[in-house]
């Protein structure tokens, strides 16, 4: 306390988070609205901020059988690609960044220094800045429509390698002495030693890349074409005929729901490790 | 920082380093060449002949209009997103910062959107401002504002500018916020006795020293406008209405994806890609600046 | 320049616990006052309350003759060091001085004047346009005491200022305070919990335990006439020996082995038959002629520091500690203690306060 706090002191905090609060609420509250109307309320905009009663036939059309117009793809397959691409990149990012940080940080070797560099200018190459010559390669390795197509390429991470770098040099040298000591080669001390101790590391970074994976956008769009392979980011957006009235819009917020809870719960469940491995990845 | 405690190895780190070198030269550098190598070709109308044109494409897009109005777009759409997603985060996040009931609760609430994906984002904007039955549009056309981002190309800006501002608040908030818990309290109890009044007291002592983490969230948010938008501008107005949302990121997509400019669509990604160097340069400098303060 | 005046004070926390019980003191226009106790015993609260860092929960604090419990921080005539020392990172070791003065609207050249008489003062002068991070802890310590001294206010306040410095320094900028307090006869309230620091700065100590005042005195009062057993081991090193004991007659008190000392009866009101706590400093014992009925201290280890020597032991069954000049061999390994009566306490085991005559 610095301040003696007069009635109206205490409650503007209140009132400016609460105000905040429903402004960034109220786009999703909308949304879920719109998917429990019937497709005639939504069109002609005669929804109130109370909920419909179509919710459960919105959903279930919407999962197993898709719109009738735009993107017939049940948006259930569009789940099971985003889930297996977010998975693939978050896991596949983890997993190769967390061996090459342990090559560069525990072992001398010629051109240690250039592979770091080589890695940690890539930070520079986003995909937006090479997105025709990269869309060639794969579609020259035969890779298109395919998931190694949607993943393999983002699977390189100078972020998490970094990440991981900065953690690994926080290890006392000790702990490296003292299981050469006790026998153990870099295999056993990698699995034994360095592993554990980088779990929350590891869960840290995955909860950024899970969304980072889920959220993708541009490189799908690129590389899917069957409506089969197309991932639910990508799948609303083709719901969506922005001048058209065809656009079933009750199905497609259903879909926009769908698209934003399992990245949503991920960072409401795993608040601690999201905040962290955002502050640490941006250092 | 050199280590002492090592492990030997001639092939080891050789082979842990592999995967990760082989994905990267073969979906970054190898591209990223390719890029800068055909924004020096030219092909001819039908696509039959390729030409080495040295810097021509990049003298044609020096005054090409059509370019330097994306550049105005982008820059435009930059900085009404750092500035309003950056005031609105520092503002939520000075006000979570006091010591209030429910603190945790508020924070939770404020960073989901980080975890929606842009195009969703931009769908759900889109589904506000719709102009024929979003809720927000038909309570504009009612006050008498005629309402339309579809062919209203400053309208079409509002609402891109406005989900890419609710997507990126969570971010400023959360780093803001940090921001503040490093801050020690004793310096703002220092200056309370020192005889500085609340305001006063944050435009002296607080916000200078946030200010690092400002500049830091000034280039991130940059960056974010840059790239990470690109879902939002293809899902709200594709670029348009009268390609008046076309960022440049959107442009050289677009040019590639019609297939028929392939050495300009090459060398806008060129200049964009000199613009990340600046970018992550001016952020590691700064980082750099932060370290020694 | 002003007194400060406490009358039962209380803090009490969100949570209940009740950090500050009811405490009343007066720290007397220009004196430099010590509070002292361990850490957690309610002392730093009890200085952010005179702050106005601290909701005051109950009773009055008054400075001068103002009654300030309402009263915002900067609106209280008081300055602070804190322990940290809460320099202002952005600004220069100048700006950081003026920052107070110019938030009071002082003219520029009067800033200026008080500024530059401060940096003299403390031998800051070069360093007036460096950013704090450039300086050294000791450097900053004194730009520290530098913002507080500008502001020549009612009362300096100064949380643990010389515990983040290394010890050499603190020494000096102990010095270095008390220096100052002679010059500007400010009225001082420092908070601290090492006795060495209470002891050197204060014209009066104020020894604290678990939120209450244990005793208020000089640093000699408080060292010889312990009011209670937290005082009599917390002041002092090593501390005090304490032993049980039972009042034999007046002016004889017997130990458990049937041995006994003999005490100042006209100072210490107890008893016939009374259970009793006796203590008795290390350095107030020597070693004397066995004599039957004196007590003998059996030791086992000796500790040796320079000019004295510890003798580590028991007494009667209780461990007991010697303290005695180096240059004197060290006698067989049981010494019978020849004491003074004024040189032993009496105090009640149940309440732990001294049984001395008011």
């Amino acid at each position: 306390m610095v301040e003696r706090q007069t009635l109206f002191a205490r409650i503007v905090p209140h009132v400016v988070l609460i105000i905040g609060v429903c402004i960034v609420a109220f786009p999703v509250y909308l949304a879920l609205l719109a998917s429990t109307y019937d497709a005639a309320t939504v069109q002609n905009g005669r929804m109130t901020l109370l909920p419909g009663n179509q919710m459960i036939e919105n959903y279930e059309r919407i999962i197993f059988s898709g719109t009738n117009s735009t993107t017939r793809e049940p948006v259930g397959t569009m789940l099971l690609n985003s889930f297996i691409m977010a998975m693939v990149i978050a896991l596949g990012k983890i997993s190769i960044s967390l061996i090459s940080a342990y090559a560069i940080v525990f072992f001398r070797f010629p051109f240690r220094m250039a592979a770091f560099w080589l890695i940690f200018v890539t930070l520079m190459l986003p995909v937006e800045v090479r997105i025709y010559p990269t869309y060639k390669i794969v579609a020259d390795l035969q890779l298109l429509d395919t998931y190694t197509g949607l993943t393999l390429p983002l699977i390189a991470s100078a972020t998490a390698t970094l990440l991981f770098r900065q953690f690994f040099m926080t290890v006392p040298e000790e702990l490296v002495e003292a299981s050469k000591i006790d026998g153990a080669g870099p295999y056993k001390f990698f699995k034994d030693t360095l592993l554990p101790l980088s779990v929350t590391t590891m869960a840290a970074l995955f909860v950024i890349q899970f969304i980072y994976g889920w959220n993708q956008y541009l490189w799908p769009l690129l590389i899917t074409t069957r409506d089969n392979m197309q991932t639910i980011v990508i799948g609303i957006k083709k719901m969506i005929v922005t001048s058209d009235a065809l656009t079933e819009w009750q199905l497609a917020m259903a879909t926009a729901v769908l698209a934003l809870l399992p990245p949503v719960v991920v960072v409401v469940l795993m608040q601690k490790l999201f905040v962290k491995g955002l502050v640490e990845t941006e250092k | 920082m050199e280590r002492r405690a090592l492990f030997g190895g001639k092939t080891l780190p050789y082979m842990l380093l592999l995967p990760q070198f082989a994905i990267v030269v073969v979906f970054f550098y190898f591209p990223a060449g390719q890029a800068v190598w055909q924004s020096l070709l030219m092909e001819d109308a039908f696509g039959i002949s390729t030409e080495f044109v040295w810097f021509e494409n990049y003298q044609l897009l020096a005054v090409n209009p059509e370019y330097y109005k994306t550049m105005t777009t982008t820059a435009v759409f930059s900085f009404l997103v750092a500035f309003l997603s950056l005031s609105c985060g520092l503002l939520l996040a000075v006000m979570a910062d006091k010591q209030i009931k429910g603190a945790t609760i508020y924070k939770t609430m404020l960073i989901w959107p980080y975890a929606v994906a842009p195009a969703v984002a931009g769908v759900l904007w889109l589904f506000m401002f719709q102009p024929s039955l979003g809720m927000l549009a038909k309570m504009l056309r009612s006050w008498g504002i005629d309402w339309n981002p579809l062919l209203n190309g400053n309208h079409a800006m509002i609402l891109v500018v406005l989900a890419a501002t609710w997507k990126q608040i969570s971010y400023n908030f959360l780093f803001f916020l940090a921001g503040l818990a490093a801050i020690p309290k004793s310096v703002i109890e220092a200056a309370a006795i020192d005889g500085a009044k609340p305001m006063r007291r944050f435009w002296t002592i607080i916000f200078p020293l946030l200010s690092p983490t400002a500049f830091f969230l000034l280039v991130i948010n940059i960056v974010y406008v840059f790239f990470d938008t690109f879902g939002i501008i293809d899902s709200v107005t594709g670029g348009g209405p009268a390609g008046n949302t076309i960022t440049m990121v959107y442009k050289v997509y677009q040019d590639g994806k019609s297939g028929a400019n392939l050495g300009s669509s090459a060398a806008q990604s060129v200049v964009l890609m000199v613009i990340v160097i600046a970018l992550t340069a001016v952020q590691f400098k700064f980082i750099e600046r932060k370290v020694q303060y | 320049m002003a007194s400060v005046v406490l009358e039962a004070v209380r803090k009490v926390y969100a949570g209940g616990v009740e950090a500050v019980k009811g405490l009343s003191l007066t720290i007397p226009n220009g004196s430099f006052t010590v509070l002292l106790g361990p850490s957690g015993c309610g002392k730093s609260t009890l200085l952010r309350m005179i702050a106005g860092l601290e909701e005051i929960s109950g009773g009055t604090v008054t400075i001068g003759s103002k009654k300030v419990n309402d009263v915002e921080p900067s609106d209280r005539d008081i300055a602070m060091v804190f322990q940290n020392y809460a320099l202002y990172p952005h600004m220069s070791v100048y700006d950081n001085m003026a920052y107070g003065l110019r938030n009071r609207g002082t003219a520029k050249e009067e800033i200026e004047r008080r500024v530059a008489e401060a940096a003299r003062m403390l031998a800051i002068e070069p360093y007036l346009q460096r950013k704090p991070r450039a300086l050294s802890g000791g450097q900053r310590q004194r730009v520290a005491m530098g913002r507080a001294i500008v502001r020549e206010p009612a009362a300096f306040l100064f949380d643990e200022p010389l515990s983040n410095l290394d010890a050499k320094l603190r020494v000096q900028m102990r010095l270095e305070i008390r220096k100052l307090h002679n010059r500007l006869k400010a009225t001082s309230i420092f908070v601290t919990h090492d006795q060495v620091e209470a002891m050197t700065l204060a014209d009066q100590v104020v020894v604290m335990n678990s939120g209450k005042i244990e005793q208020t005195g000089t640093p000699l009062e408080i060292y010889r006439r312990p009011a209670s057993i937290f005082v009599a081991t917390f002041i002092g090193s090593p501390a005090m020996n304490l032993f049980p004991g039972t009042i034999e007659a007046p002016g004889k008190v017997r130990l458990a082995d049937g041995t006994s000392f003999a005490y100042d009866a006209n100072v210490f009101d107890a008893k016939i038959g009374a259970k009793v706590e006796i203590g008795l400093r290390p350095e107030d014992a020597k070693a004397g002629t066995a004599v039957p009925g004196r007590p003998k201290l059996a030791w086992e280890v000796t500790e040796e520091l320079g000019a004295t020597r510890l003798l580590h032991g028991t007494l009667a069954g209780s461990s007991f500690v010697l303290a005695m000049p180096a240059d004197i061999d060290t006698p067989a390994h049981e010494i019978a203690l020849e004491t003074t009566p004024g040189t032993i306490h009496i105090f009640d085991p149940e309440s732990g306060r001294s049984l001395r005559r008011a």
